[in-house]
């Protein structure tokens, strides 16, 4: 379903382009990944995340500049509390598999290259700039929401948690509400 | 009895080896390109709601199998607390933010580590709004912490059994995975060829298409 890449753009694009790996279809991809989940459930008894970590790396990046702010914080001041550890938490070591993971992915499928990926109506600055603001926007949404769409949406769909189901449907809205007035990025 | 719950450097190596795997079916299924992401927004490509629920029920189907065989213990499972307030709004704002950021942080990471600098701004953003949630976590707490906030159970809002309830989402399942192929081929089929001149194509097939534009 994926066609490789027949017509290549730049020279720049990156290693390793010149035929990219058909992508997996999305149901096999999906059996896969439910498998991947079901193995933590039933290992560790908790599922998959990504926002979690991401927090605590935050945190603790913040903490070499204002270290006292970060202490007293009241969101993440308990990963810096005594006895506390902020990497001690299955979530930071599930984000190193993620990386090593996608890395080897990346590396055998074609699909590794320094590239700003953008719409075709849209400059490459500003797509980081929309980046930037899309990901301080879902930055907000997730602590917001506890977890985001791996640890809420996925491991809380798949244990049946009602506000997971809740929280996966907002997304969707917020999504296609928001789509419309973003289509300059993107169409 | 299941869940294992091994010793804390097993379970530990055991979420690397299973990071592993997560960041290797998201690249796989082409979950590090922006633009891919994004389509599902358009209705150009359902890939994200495909594998979401196909990975959704696959997990609760084994969780039911097993449960029923007597080899897990689900009530031991952690499941997300639900909140409703903070998770509706949190989510409408997430799905904003996946929209105009064209990720979400897991398939960021693994964009990110195959080269995309997009990934690299939004990961840096969502640093931000992490940060800025922290900073406004006095206002905030009330609130994010509203709702019921223990333990609920699609089986207890319904009112049906867990294998009842898994029976509907499955379904649901396969009821969206009818609608998105026929959305896809109403928006791509036959007849809805793209011209070379449309702008509005988002050829989604390709990572590497054309909009990709080479780093500096």
């Amino acid at each position: 379903m994926a066609n490789a890449s027949t017509h290549d753009d730049s020279p720049h694009v990156g290693s390793g382009h010149f035929r990219a790996k058909p992508l997996w279809d999305p149901y096999v991809a999906g059996v896969f990944l439910g498998l991947v989940l079901l193995g933590t459930f039933l290992v560790v008894g908790r599922g998959l995340g990504a926002s979690g970590a991401l927090t605590r790396i935050t945190a603790k990046i913040t903490e070499f500049v204002a270290p006292s702010w970060v202490h007293a914080n009241g969101a993440i001041g308990a990963y810096f509390a005594p006895g506390a550890h902020w990497w001690d938490d299955w979530l930071v070591f599930e984000l190193v598999g993620v990386l090593i993971g996608g890395l080897a992915a990346g590396l055998t499928s074609g699909r590794f290259g320094a590239v700003i990926e953008r719409g075709p109506r849209v400059s490459a600055r500003s797509r980081l700039l929309f980046a930037f603001v899309g990901g301080a926007i879902v930055g907000v949404g997730a602590r917001l929401a506890g977890g985001c769409t791996s640890g809420q949406a996925l491991t809380g769909g798949a244990t049946l948690a009602l506000g997971s189901w809740a929280f996966m449907f907002s997304v969707f809205a917020g999504g296609y509400g928001a789509a419309y007035f973003v289509r300059r990025l993107w169409t | 009895m299941m869940p294992i719950h091994p010793q804390t450097w097993v379970a530990y190596t055991f979420a690397i080896l299973a990071g592993f795997g997560f960041g290797f079916v998201l690249e796989r299924a082409g979950f590090g390109s922006s633009r891919k992401l994004a389509a599902q927004f358009y209705l150009r490509d359902m890939t994200v709601l495909k594998v979401m629920f196909t990975a959704i029920v696959t997990a609760m189907l084994g969780l039911v199998v097993l449960r029923t065989a007597g080899v897990l213990d689900f009530d031991a499972l952690y499941v997300n607390p639900t909140a409703l307030p903070p998770q509706v709004v949190g989510g409408l704002v997430f799905g904003v933010g996946f929209a105009v950021g064209g990720y979400c942080p897991g398939t960021a990471i693994v964009a990110a580590v195959t080269g995309k600098l997009d990934a690299v701004a939004f990961l840096g953003g969502a640093a931000f709004g992490i940060l800025g949630f922290a900073g406004a976590y006095g206002k905030l707490e009330h609130f994010a912490k509203s709702g019921a906030n223990q333990r609920i159970l699609l089986t207890d809002w319904l009112h049906l059994s867990f294998g009842t309830v898994a029976v509907l989402v499955t379904l649901l399942a396969l009821g969206m995975f009818v609608g998105a192929e026929w959305i896809e081929r109403k928006m791509r089929g036959p007849g809805a060829t793209p011209k070379a001149t449309d702008k509005g194509d988002t050829n989604v097939h390709d990572a590497h298409a054309d909009g990709v534009s080479p780093a500096e």
